[in-house]
């Protein structure tokens, strides 16, 4: 665990909205881990690792304010990182499936590269639109097989990334099956995995604010988030009452999600 | 006979002298009751307050290498919610102990009458958090406040009242006093010690309240101080607070005095795995040395 400022080196336009600022960092991360990242003045947000290595990075995507802010950074500026937070994924023998909705891209890359063998690791890739759709080149250095959708038709499928991965279970047997996207990706996914009986694991979200494993916001039933995740298994995800229906907001009141 | 780790705080039995400190994955039942999972002997609950409160923007929270500095902002979904989440935690079989903060004593008879509806084995009054204004450590450097406080949720529960105390004042005893004078049954030392981290690249404090509370094993020998003076100024049960987090630090706050030790921040440094490590060790401790309770060694360290 460290805490360090560290500079902007890079700023690259992945897509419409989604942006990765890359920096020097001396934390050693693994596939699956996440920052919290100050942007001094505006606020403090977790931030999946989208690269990992000597320039390490973090991909944006503009939803609110910090995001925004985030997002607006330029060479040379300022970020306060602490971390690396979280358990990251378990990256098993044989192989693997690996499902990214939207800037669910930015974890998911670094598990298809923390495999470094193309031949084990497929790779489904989904968004809402063409504009969306990050990391299509980097995956197919990774991985030998890797496919699109959108929601809207407008690059690769149409449909959903669930659908899409549905299909490549269906032609092709998986020992695992590593997910992130929006909750309801998530939910689907978890469902398709159980009907082709592939075990997954998926990353999930929720609030932060100390990112530390000790205020509790980020809790789905007794599991907090930052500590005991993000990563969770298909079977912890199934026991969880509030995945898929309840989130927590700022006071830790259930609200639906 | 057998070596014992239970302990007893006036009337409230816990089966080893571990307990989960408030604010610390206290916010939710379902949290709570993974706490009871992992060994502790009892678990204090988030500070709750009349209403919900959103706490404070982020930063909150300040990573150190030997701790902490919070400026959560007391977050918290209120008493009227917190009732679900006192029944699920009272599943967890150990006692629940409802801590409370209000900013004057109607507000705190409210709270730990209800607290004490839902179940709480024992209520523990924030009278010291560093962060929140109006609430907290502005009231609990005051002892004629304090004692007013006390006396009024004393007359008003039929459970054991607990109160917790700030290092942040040269009137730590004279609080203490207080409180034993209204009628408190036990005292709780410490919480955070105000603090700050300023970043030299932003040129700026980190958090966003500007200041906040230190926590961790860099207040470890803060509360030692603490617990052992107190040890010497009143005669009810003391239990100690700050930077403990392994079977050690836990010996050193029971020869300090304390009968039972809370531990906050070693959950996050060391996971939830920390309350069963100390006990084990504090079990080895009590056989390698023939002794067969902890009552053996508390406050053994106030020698002539
Ligand atoms: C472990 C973890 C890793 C994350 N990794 C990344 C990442 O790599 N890249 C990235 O862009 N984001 C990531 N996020 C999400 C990111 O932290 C949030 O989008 C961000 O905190 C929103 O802050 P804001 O101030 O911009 O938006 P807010 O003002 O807080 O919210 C603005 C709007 O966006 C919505 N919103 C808030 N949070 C989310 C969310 N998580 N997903 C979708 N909508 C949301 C709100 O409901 C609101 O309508 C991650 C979250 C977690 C918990
Ligand atoms: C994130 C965090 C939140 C806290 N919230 C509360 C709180 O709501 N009420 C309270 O009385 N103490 C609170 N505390 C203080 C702790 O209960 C404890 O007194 C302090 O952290 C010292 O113990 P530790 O070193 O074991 O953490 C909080 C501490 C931390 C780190
Ligand atoms: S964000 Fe504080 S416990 Fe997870």
């Amino acid at each position: 665990m460290f805490s360090e400022a560290v500079k902007i080196e890079q700023r690259v336009e992945e897509g419409k909205g989604i942006t990765t600022l890359r920096f020097p960092m001396g934390a050693k991360v693994r596939p699956g881990q996440f920052l919290m990242v100050w942007i001094p003045g505006v606020d403090e947000i977790p931030m999946s690792v989208s690269f990992i290595g000597a320039l390490a990075g973090i991909t944006v995507k503009e939803v609110g304010e910090a995001t925004r802010a985030l997002s607006l950074m330029k060479e040379g500026d300022v970020l306060g990182l602490r971390g690396p937070y979280g358990n990251g994924w378990q990256l098993p023998p044989g192989r693997v499936l690996c499902v990214g909705g939207g800037v669910g891209m930015a974890p998911i890359m670094t598990a298809a590269e923390g495999m470094a063998d193309r031949t084990r690791v497929d790779v489904a890739i989904g968004a809402r639109n063409a504009g969306e759709i990050i990391f299509e080149g980097r995956a197919r250095r990774a991985s030998d097989d890797v496919r699109t959708t959108t929601d809207d038709g407008s690059y690769g499928l149409k449909g959903t990334v669930v659908a899409l991965a549905d299909q490549m279970m269906r032609e092709k047997r998986y020992d695992v099956v590593l997910g992130c996207g929006p909750e309801v990706m998530n939910r689907y996914l978890l469902k398709a995995c159980k009907q082709h009986s592939v075990p997954c694991q998926l990353s999930l979200e929720r609030l932060m604010k100390c990112g530390a494993g000790l205020c509790g916001s980020c809790v789905i039933d007794g599991l907090r988030v930052c500590a005991d995740g993000p990563v969770f298994t298909g079977e912890q995800v199934e026991r969880m009452t509030e995945f898929g229906r309840w989130k927590r907001d700022d006071a830790g009141l259930r609200v639906s999600l | 006979m057998t070596t014992s780790l239970e302990t007893d705080i006036c009337g409230t039995r816990l089966r080893n002298p571990t307990m989960l400190a408030s604010g610390v994955m206290g916010e939710t039942g379902d949290s709570l009751l993974r706490v009871a999972e992992a060994g502790a002997g009892a678990a204090v609950t988030k500070s709750i307050g009349l209403e919900p409160r959103r706490g404070y923007p982020n930063p909150t929270l300040v990573e150190l290498e030997d701790g902490y500095i919070n400026a959560m902002g007391l977050p918290g979904p209120g008493i009227e919610a917190f009732g679900e989440e006192m029944s699920v935690a009272l599943k967890g079989g150990i006692p629940i102990i409802g801590s409370l903060f209000a900013a004057i004593p109607e507000d705190f008879v409210t709270l730990a009458v209800r607290m004490q509806e839902y179940g709480a084995s024992a209520i523990e009054l924030n009278l010291s958090c560093p962060h929140a204004k109006g609430y907290g450590m502005e009231v609990g450097v005051d002892p004629e406040a304090v004692a007013s406080i006390v006396r009024q949720v004393k007359a008003a529960i039929d459970i054991p009242l607990w109160a917790k105390l700030t290092p942040n004042t040269h009137r730590l005893l004279d609080v203490a006093k207080a409180v034993e004078g209204a009628g408190g049954d036990a005292i709780v030392a410490v919480n955070t010690v105000k603090a700050m981290a300023i970043s030299v690249e932003a040129r700026r404090p980190v958090l966003f309240n500007r200041t906040g509370g230190l926590s961790g094993p860099a207040i470890k020998a803060v509360g030692l101080r603490c617990v052992y003076e107190l040890y010497e100024a009143v005669d009810i049960p003391i239990i100690g607070v700050g930077g403990a987090e392994t079977s050690r630090d836990v010996l050193e706050y029971l020869m300090a005095g304390a009968r039972a030790v809370q531990i906050g921040s070693g959950v996050g440094r060391r996971g939830l795995g920390v309350f069963q490590a100390a006990c084990g060790g504090l079990l080895r401790y009590l056989e390698e040395h023939g002794l067969n309770s902890l009552s053996d060694i508390v406050g053994v360290a106030h020698v002539q």
